[in-house]
């Protein structure tokens, strides 16, 4: 009997142990969002969430009166990331598509890790190359006086997301079943044909889901728009404007803050801010992968 | 019709063909505009010597590399054991349940946090609330949470590349559930969620956004003695000679740094990938 019970405890006692670490992963996220939450609620309350999302003016530590918008913060992401997808993703969409459906396997096997390895590619590194080569060359071509602006960054953040859409984009395109493709060509169809009228559409939400993920990783970049994209706080109305994208902004101000002082809660505020945008990027994401797997059975 | 067809596929194939040409390109250009101006400044002085603020030209760039080295191996003790556990439970204990699926939108959701959030998260809760203060133990903290979620996708897709069979065989011999996780799954997924881990390490060596709110600092006399030190790391010394030296020579000496850095990151991952092809032509599953 003794012995019986001593299996129990020991077959049991894993079990515990790794369901206790699988719940840190749910803790953690929690308590992402709640500490956020207590560390920036009072600026909403402080500054109004109205003057907070819509004012143009971010100027916490102005020597008259303080001005606390985030609006032209969130323009510099918008157009940043606007800019950025326009470009990562047809190039993305257009490598997974050879990936997926061009290349022969040894190809496939051979350039995949090799495309997957520019997301090893340190984010300041990219930055770094932006400071010394690309935003000289984009002043020269558009006449500027510095080539630190949105367009700069963008293209460096396309690069940096460009892994991201590739590999996912040909991941949904692979996993679409091979008798549409062969019902397809049996018509008589032209590869290209397929392609066009059968892989991408049966692949749809999967695809719609790789953007979301890759626009993900674009609004939640920092090192790159902290260095190539200008810090300008003022509002952007040209995509060769300098901006300061939310991120850069609490990267730049945070370590100059005391502690639990209003600037602090906005900075923890638009923290906040970017989480639930990026929260709410892949929890669509996530459904329109499901609705997918579900309509595929 | 035909031929017009047909022409058509040659020109958008001919296209496709070129994006992931000039992607692989990519890689090497990255390669080559960082090797020019950064090659230079690497000798064995550079590697090994204290950092000197006043004439860059002077010194090195040991404590950044220690630090890296501390942060990285720090991490490791952290976030493997905790996502192969959950990837174990994920995996193993926990097949198709209503607990399986909350936790891996949690993973999902919590890889999609932009990594200056997780500074931010640091500071709070490492940094303020627990009173670490800026500090390695702080940063490894919250790079931990960072990389969790990747390790725990990495051992779960290895965990479940693992035949069945092996299981069912090894259940049948009378064994226990828990004496084949330990004995059978286990061993036989090691190696796969290993190279996942290692990669995502190499990945998390490159942020710097965090670590430039939770802990790294910019000039050290001294290596890091104890956790609760402050230090350097390569990424942020990149950073900061990049954009806040004065020195004609600055931005070389950026590239000399950010080069080592990329190359320890891809040294990494290759070493793992390299390690995982040779278990995978071993096993005959």
């Amino acid at each position: 009997m003794n012995f019986k019970k001593n299996v129990h405890f020991s077959e049991n006692l894993p079990r515990l142990i790794f369901g206790a670490t699988a719940a840190l992963t749910i803790l953690s996220l929690i308590s992402i969002f709640l500490f956020l939450l207590i560390s920036g609620v009072g600026a909403f309350k402080e500054i109004g969430i109205k003057e907070f999302f819509l004012g143009t003016n971010w100027n916490p530590t102005s020597f008259h009166t303080p001005s606390w918008g985030i609006f032209s913060l969130i323009a510099g992401t918008l157009i940043i990331s606007i800019l950025a997808l326009f470009i990562a993703l047809p190039f993305g969409l257009s490598i997974a598509i050879y990936l997926s459906e061009i290349a022969s396997p040894k190809m496939r096997e051979m350039l995949k890790p090799l495309i997957e390895m520019i997301a090893s590619i340190p984010s300041v590194v990219l930055g770094l190359l932006g400071l010394l080569f690309l935003a000289p060359l984009i002043a020269k071509i558009f006449h500027l006086s510095n080539g630190l602006n949105a367009l700069t960054a963008s293209i460096l953040v396309a690069i940096a997301a460009l892994p991201t859409i590739a590999s996912i984009c040909e991941d949904t395109l692979s996993s679409v079943s091979l008798r549409f493709r062969e019902a397809s060509l049996a018509l008589g169809t032209t590869k290209w044909t397929t392609i066009k009228k059968v892989v991408i559409p049966a692949a749809g939400s999967g695809l719609v889901a790789a953007i979301m993920l890759g626009l993900g990783r674009i609004i939640g970049e920092t090192m790159i728009v902290l260095m190539v994209a200008g810090n300008s706080r003022a509002f952007p109305h040209s995509f060769l404007d300098p901006v300061r994208p939310m991120t850069a902004n609490i990267a730049i101000e945070i370590k100059e803050v005391v502690v639990g002082s209003l600037h602090w809660q906005g900075l923890f505020a638009i923290g906040l801010t970017l989480f639930l945008i990026t929260f709410v990027i892949n929890l669509l994401a996530d459904i329109l992968v499901h609705r997918r797997h579900s309509y595929e059975n | 019709m035909k031929i017009r067809g047909y022409l058509q596929e040659a020109i958008y194939f001919s296209i496709f063909r070129g994006s992931a040409f000039i992607g692989i390109t990519l890689l090497f250009v990255v390669l080559v505009l960082l090797f020019l101006p950064g090659h230079s400044v690497i000798d064995w002085h550079f590697l090994t010597s204290p950092w000197q603020h006043r004439d860059i030209t002077k010194g090195g760039i040991l404590p950044a590399i220690i630090g890296s080295l501390y942060l990285g191996i720090g991490v490791m003790l952290i976030s493997f054991p905790l996502g192969m556990g959950t990837a174990i439970f994920i995996t193993e204990y926990s097949k198709n349940s209503f607990w399986r699926k909350i936790i891996q939108l949690a993973i999902r959701n919590l890889a999609g946090v932009p990594s200056v959030v997780y500074g931010l998260f640091g500071l709070a809760v490492f940094v303020n609330f627990l009173s670490f203060g800026t500090s390695l133990l702080s940063a490894i903290l919250t790079l931990s949470v960072m990389t969790l979620p990747w390790i725990i996708t990495a051992s779960a897709e290895a965990l479940e590349a693992v035949p069945q069979k092996f299981r069912e065989t090894s259940l049948a011999l009378g064994a226990t559930h828990w004496q084949t996780v330990k004995k059978i799954v286990f061993p036989a997924a090691f190696p796969g969620s290993m190279t996942g881990g290692v990669i995502g390490i190499a990945r998390a060596l490159g942020e710097t956004a965090p670590i430039i709110i939770v802990g790294a600092t910019f000039y050290l006399s001294s290596l890091p003695t104890s956790p609760l030190d402050k230090f350097m790391t390569l990424p942020y010394h990149t950073f900061i000679l990049a954009t806040q030296h004065s020195s004609p020579y600055a931005s070389s000496y950026a590239a000399g740094t950010a080069l080592v850095l990329i190359l320890l990151t891809f040294l990494l991952s290759l070493g793992a990938i390299i390690i995982r092809y040779h278990y995978r032509r071993k096993k005959d599953w």
